[in-house]
C-alpha cells in the first residue's frame, strides 16, 4: 500500500522524477486523449514490468550479464508495444481506435523504461514491482488528467506573446508540481 | 555519394534541398547544433533528463558529456551502417546501437566516478530513450556521410550540454547559493536589513519547469531579434533559420503541435 500511494502522489513520475515529460506536454491538451494515453501507459508499464523482472533475475543475473540490462529492456519494451498494439487491434477495435497513435509513442516514453529500471535498482520483489508500476502508471494518469484541466483553462486566457505555447505550459506545469509537493509528508503519517 | 544513400521514403523535397544546402558546410552544422537548432532550447528535445538532473551545475556538466559521447558515437556508427539497415526496422536498430553506447558510458561512470553514479542514477540509462539522440539519428545520421554525422552529434551534444549547464547553474545559484559546489558570497549576508537566503524552490522539481519555461521564452525572444536583423540586412538570406531537419521529421514526438503553437521548430 505504501508503495502504491507513494508512487502515485509523492514520487509522482511526471512531476517529481521528470519521466515521460514529452508525452505529458504533448497529449495534455484536452482530457480525452490524455486519458487514452495514460490507459495505454498503465497497460504497457504493467506488462513490461511483468516481463522484465523475471528476465533480470532469471536470465541476466545468473548469466552475469546485467550490463546488458539497458539494451535488453528497451528492446523488450519496443517489442511489447508492437505486440500489445496487435493484440488490442485484434481483440477490441474500439479501444484500438481510442488509443490509436499513442501506443507506438510509448516506446520512447522514458517513464516505462524508467519504471522497469527503478524496480530493479530499488530491489523490489516481483509483487512490489508490479504495485510500484501500477502506482507509477496511475500517477502518470493523474498528473496528465489534472494538467489537461489546467491546459484547457490556459487556452482561453490571454497570454503575453513571448510566453505563448511552451513557456507558459511549462510554468503552469511548475505550479501543478508545487501542489503535488504538498503530499510529501502525508504517506508516512497515513500508514504509520 | 549522398544521392543514392538518401532514403527516398521519408524525405520531403524541402528537406532534400535543405540537405544539399547544408551538406558541405561543417561550420553551419556546428552553429546549428549550438545555436540555431539548439536541441534543448530550440528543438525542445530531451526534456526529461534536462529537468531532472539540472539541480546542480556539476551533474548537468557530466550529463552533458555523457550525451555528447553517446550522440557522436551512435551518429557515427548509424551513419556508417545506414545502407545496411532496412528502413522498416531502422528504429529498433538505432535504439540498439544507442543502447550499446549508453552501456559504455554507464561502465565508465561507475568505474571512475561512483559518486556521480548515485546522483545521475537512472538518467544515464534513460539516454537510450532521449529523443535528442533518436531524433538526430533519424533526421541526420541516417542520411549523411559519417564524418558530418559525427560532427552533428558533437555540435548537438555541445548545444545540449550548454543548455544543461545554463539551467543547472541558474538553479544551483538561486536555489542553493553555490555554483559547481563553490559558495557564492552574496547569500547569507545582510542587505537592507534582510538576510539573503537561497530560494529552495529552484532546486525542487517545480523550479525546474519554471526555469526551463523562462529560458525557452528568452531564447525565442533572442531568435526573433536575430531573424529580424537578418531580414533588414539582406533579402536574399531570408530563409527561415530553423527549417526541417529537426523534430518534425521524427514521427515519434508527440509534442509537434505544441511546438508549432509557440513557433518552435
Amino acid at each position: 500500500m505504501i508503495i502504491l500511494f507513494s508512487a502515485i502522489l509523492v514520487e509522482n513520475f511526471v512531476l517529481n522524477k521528470f519521466l515521460g515529460i514529452c508525452a505529458f506536454l504533448g497529449v495534455s491538451k484536452s482530457i480525452k486523449p490524455a486519458m487514452s494515453m495514460s490507459a495505454a501507459v498503465i497497460i504497457v508499464m504493467l506488462v513490461s514490468t511483468a516481463i522484465t523482472w523475471p528476465i533480470q533475475y532469471y536470465i541476466l543475473v545468473p548469466l552475469k550479464i546485467e550490463f546488458l540490462q539497458t539494451m535488453v529492456f528497451i528492446l523488450i519494451i519496443a517489442a511489447l508495444v508492437q505486440m500489445i498494439e496487435m493484440v488490442i487491434r485484434k481483440i477490441s477495435p474500439a479501444l484500438y481506435k481510442a488509443l490509436g497513435i499513442y501506443l507506438p509513442l510509448i516506446t520512447t516514453n522514458c517513464a516505462v523504461l524508467g519504471a522497469t529500471i527503478l524496480n530493479i535498482t530499488a530491489d523490489y520483489s516481483f509483487a512490489e514491482s508490479m504495485v510500484n508500476s501500477l502506482g507509477a502508471g496511475i500517477g502518470f494518469g493523474l498528473a496528465l488528467f489534472l494538467f489537461s484541466g489546467v491546459r484547457s483553462r490556459l487556452e482561453k486566457t490571454d497570454v503575453p506573446d513571448t510566453l505563448k505555447g511552451l513557456p507558459i505550459t511549462l510554468i503552469a506545469a511548475s505550479l501543478v508540481a508545487v501542489s503535488f509537493g504538498g503530499f510529501a509528508g502525508i504517506i508516512e503519517n497515513l500508514f504509520k | 555519394m549522398s544521392e543514392n544513400m538518401a532514403d527516398k521514403t521519408y524525405l520531403s523535397p524541402e528537406q532534400r534541398s535543405e540537405e544539399k544546402r547544408k551538406l558541405n558546410a561543417p561550420m553551419r552544422i556546428l552553429l546549428d547544433g549550438v545555436l540555431f537548432e539548439n536541441p534543448a532550447l530550440r528543438l525542445i528535445l530531451g526534456t526529461c533528463p534536462l529537468l531532472a538532473i539540472t539541480i546542480s551545475a556539476k551533474s548537468s556538466f557530466f550529463m552533458g558529456l555523457a550525451v555528447i559521447f553517446v550522440l557522436v558515437g551512435s551518429e557515427f556508427i548509424i551513419s556508417l551502417l545506414k545502407n545496411m539497415i532496412p528502413p522498416k526496422v531502422r528504429i529498433p536498430a538505432f535504439i540498439t546501437i544507442i543502447a550499446a553506447f549508453v552501456t559504455i558510458v554507464e561502465f565508465v561512470i561507475s568505474a571512475y566516478l561512483p559518486a556521480l553514479n548515485d546522483s545521475l542514477s537512472i538518467y544515464i540509462q534513460l539516454i537510450v530513450v532521449n529523443c535528442v539522440v533518436l531524433a538526430r539519428a533519424e533526421a541526420f545520421a541516417s542520411k549523411r556521410p559519417a564524418h558530418f554525422a559525427a560532427l552533428d552529434g558533437f555540435s548537438m551534444g555541445v548545444g545540449f550540454m550548454l543548455a544543461l549547464v545554463l539551467i543547472g547553474s541558474i538553479r544551483e545559484i538561486v536555489g542553493a547559493g553555490t555554483i559547481f559546489d563553490i559558495g557564492i558570497p552574496i547569500f547569507g549576508k545582510t542587505i537592507f536589513g534582510e538576510v539573503i537566503e537561497p530560494i529552495a524552490f529552484f532546486t525542487s522539481s517545480p523550479g525546474g519547469f519554471f526555469v526551463y519555461g523562462l529560458l525557452i521564452c528568452l531564447s525565442q525572444v533572442v531568435m526573433r531579434q536575430i531573424e529580424k536583423n537578418r531580414k533588414h540586412k539582406t533579402n536574399a538570406l531570408n530563409q527561415p533559420i530553423t527549417s526541417g531537419s529537426g523534430c518534425s521529421s521524427c514521427g515519434a514526438c508527440p509534442m509537434a503541435d505544441l511546438k508549432a503553437e509557440s513557433g518552435v521548430k
